[in-house]
């Protein structure tokens, strides 16, 4: 517990925990706010949006506020993924491995310490990701005068989801600087990821039934499925037709934050600290 | 305070490839005195002390307080106070760091006061550690070791970057901290920078041990010599050759293997040789250490 408490002390007293989420605050505003504004402009004037070459997207039976709102996840989980990288490679980065291995000498606790002190950030990252979507895209969504659907627990119960989301995103991102303690390789492993090859295969996987049941398993997708809600299903060919269920997405999170801090804790995590 | 406790190291080695690093190293550390742990740079004094402090997994042998591994120790913070390389995140101030590690340990906050005060940083506890100064993050890292009140100090360099002000406090204080019965080791590369600080020496050169002692045992090492010189230097090779002493000729006169100047003076007297330069050699414990670790002339 006094562990838990000065990993998440750790946290704390920096600045980038603030600083990315104010980066994180103004660019899913930016994005739900705007994607909210063109979808709903297009289906409040399909007759003008003709006009321009624009045709209405196709969002099948699918409603449009839980589309937008969840932006906090499908493009904000990188971020909760971001601060639970630097919590672990800051110590290799700053050499204070030295002093935490001092006051705790016992370093699987200090590392499962530090994965759960980053449930509650990623959480709250997860909090202030929805006050952006919700708030930008409701307020879009309000003005074309669509359904913001927040008075539903449908919708509610999907942020509820997406925060949980968010807190084992930042849980696996602790466990990979773990397996990755060099934090400049960790952060481009992650934006390569989570930006390019995972997209990519989720769009890959797609085109037959044989591969989506393994592309369903990929972590972006199954945090989608924990939320319930993602543009990607629409981008994609076979739809929302393949995704696991809410609590198996959460089940995959959490199991890849397990293998990534077992496989860390067991080599870069032992090593000589000199 | 927990009491100080004798470090014991025992048998200790750590090879890195083909170069043994710290081959079979044995010493203790008993409390009450400052120790003084000693060695050119490359000696392997950091990494035996990272061993000492389960940083650094030891290939072969024991380092224990009082009989006790670190990482076995119940309460470590509060029965080891370690400083190594002042290293801190740069953006949490002074005040946070020690926050971190005293909730670690589950320290009451007014240690953090205390040991700012006893350090002499508690005005710059508000700033952060990017802003400091060499001698200030000696400083924080000192008052790091300090926060659980720990009978044993362990202190990789702790003078290394500070200023003469500084150096004058920290023999005063790291005296005070053994008066007090705890068990203080010190490392350093330069003997003159710890000499009058330490009671006790361990010194160390390839990873191997070569003294243990006091201070004065090192001393005692090498009878202390005289160092003459002459505008003549030819005519006072002559003299103190017909005088029986022996000598060498250095950049700044002969070295004569005799303690007494006033017998060196004397047989140049005899000689008839006018002289520049006449005193006793000085920083003999210099030369001892330097002759033990194999850097000096011989």
């Amino acid at each position: 517990m006094r562990v838990l408490a000065s990993e998440f002390l750790k946290v704390t007293t920096t600045r980038m925990w603030w600083l990315l989420a104010i980066i994180m605050f103004a660019y899913l505003a930016f994005i739900a706010g705007g994607l909210a504004a063109l979808f709903g402009f297009t289906i409040a004037n399909p007759d003008a949006a003709a006009a321009t070459g624009a045709s209405a997207p196709s969002l099948g039976d699918m409603p449009l506020a839980p589309l937008v709102y969840s932006f906090a996840t499908s493009m904000g989980y990188v971020f909760a993924v971001i601060i639970g990288v630097l919590a672990v490679t800051g110590e290799f980065r700053h050499r204070t491995l030295t002093a935490t291995f001092l006051a705790t000498p016992q370093r699987t606790t200090v590392l499962g310490a530090k994965l759960l002190a980053q449930l509650p950030i990623g959480a709250g990252f997860g909090v202030i990701a929805f006050l952006a979507s919700v708030g930008a895209g409701a307020a879009m969504l309000a003005v074309f005068g669509l359904d913001t659907m927040l008075d539903q627990s449908d919708t509610w119960a999907m942020i509820g989801r997406g925060i949980l989301a968010m807190a084992l995103w930042a849980a696996i991102g602790a466990a990979l600087g773990s397996v990755v303690p060099n934090q400049v390789a960790a952060i481009v492993i992650v934006l390569a990821f989570t930006q390019f090859v995972e997209p990519l295969l989720r769009l890959a996987t797609s085109f037959s039934d044989a591969t989506a049941a393994i592309g369903k398993f990929l972590p972006g997708s199954a945090s989608d499925s924990l939320v319930g809600a993602s543009f990607y299903a629409l981008a994609t060919p076979g739809g929302a037709g393949e995704m696991l269920v809410w609590w198996q997405g959460g089940l995959v999170l959490l199991g890849i934050a397990v293998v990534l801090a077992v496989i860390g804790g067991a080599t870069s995590w032992r090593r000589d600290v000199s | 305070m927990t009491g100080g406790i004798p470090i014991e190291v025992s048998g200790l080695g750590k090879r890195f490839g083909q170069v043994a690093a710290v081959d079979d190293l044995s010493f203790t550390v008993r409390p009450g005195v400052v120790t003084g742990f000693l060695g050119p740079n490359g000696a392997g004094k950091t990494t035996t002390l990272r061993m000492l402090l389960g940083l650094v997994r030891a290939d072969s042998g024991t380092a224990t307080f009082g009989g006790t591994p670190y990482a076995k120790l119940e309460r470590p913070l509060e029965t080891v106070g370690a400083a190594l390389d002042a290293s801190f995140h740069p953006g949490r101030t002074g005040r946070d760091h020690l926050r971190v590690y005293a909730t670690a340990a589950g320290l009451p906050r007014q240690r953090i006061d205390a040991v700012l005060e006893q350090v002499g940083m508690s005005e710059y506890a508000g700033r952060r550690v990017g802003g400091y100064s060499l001698g200030m993050r000696q400083r924080l890292s000192l008052a790091t070791a300090l926060l659980g009140d720990p009978g044993v100090l362990v202190l990789d360099e702790p003078i290394n970057g500070l200023d003469p002000e500084g150096i004058r406090w920290i023999r005063g204080f790291l005296q005070q901290l053994a008066a007090d019965g705890r068990t203080v080791l010190i490392s350093s590369h330069l003997l003159s920078e710890v000499q009058q600080s330490v009671d006790e020496v361990v010194i160390i050169a390839r990873g191997k041990l070569m003294r243990t002692g006091t201070l004065a045992s090192l001393e005692l090492d090498r009878a202390p010599r005289t160092i003459v010189d002459s505008p003549d230097r030819p005519a006072l090779a002559a003299a103190l050759g017909a005088a029986g002493l022996a000598y060498a000729e250095g950049r700044n006169g002969f070295i004569v293997d005799e303690p007494e100047p006033g017998r060196v003076g004397h047989a140049a007297f005899v000689g008839g040789v006018e002289l520049s330069e006449l005193h006793r050699m000085k920083s003999e414990l210099e030369d001892a250490f330097l002759a033990l670790v194999g850097e000096g002339e011989g």
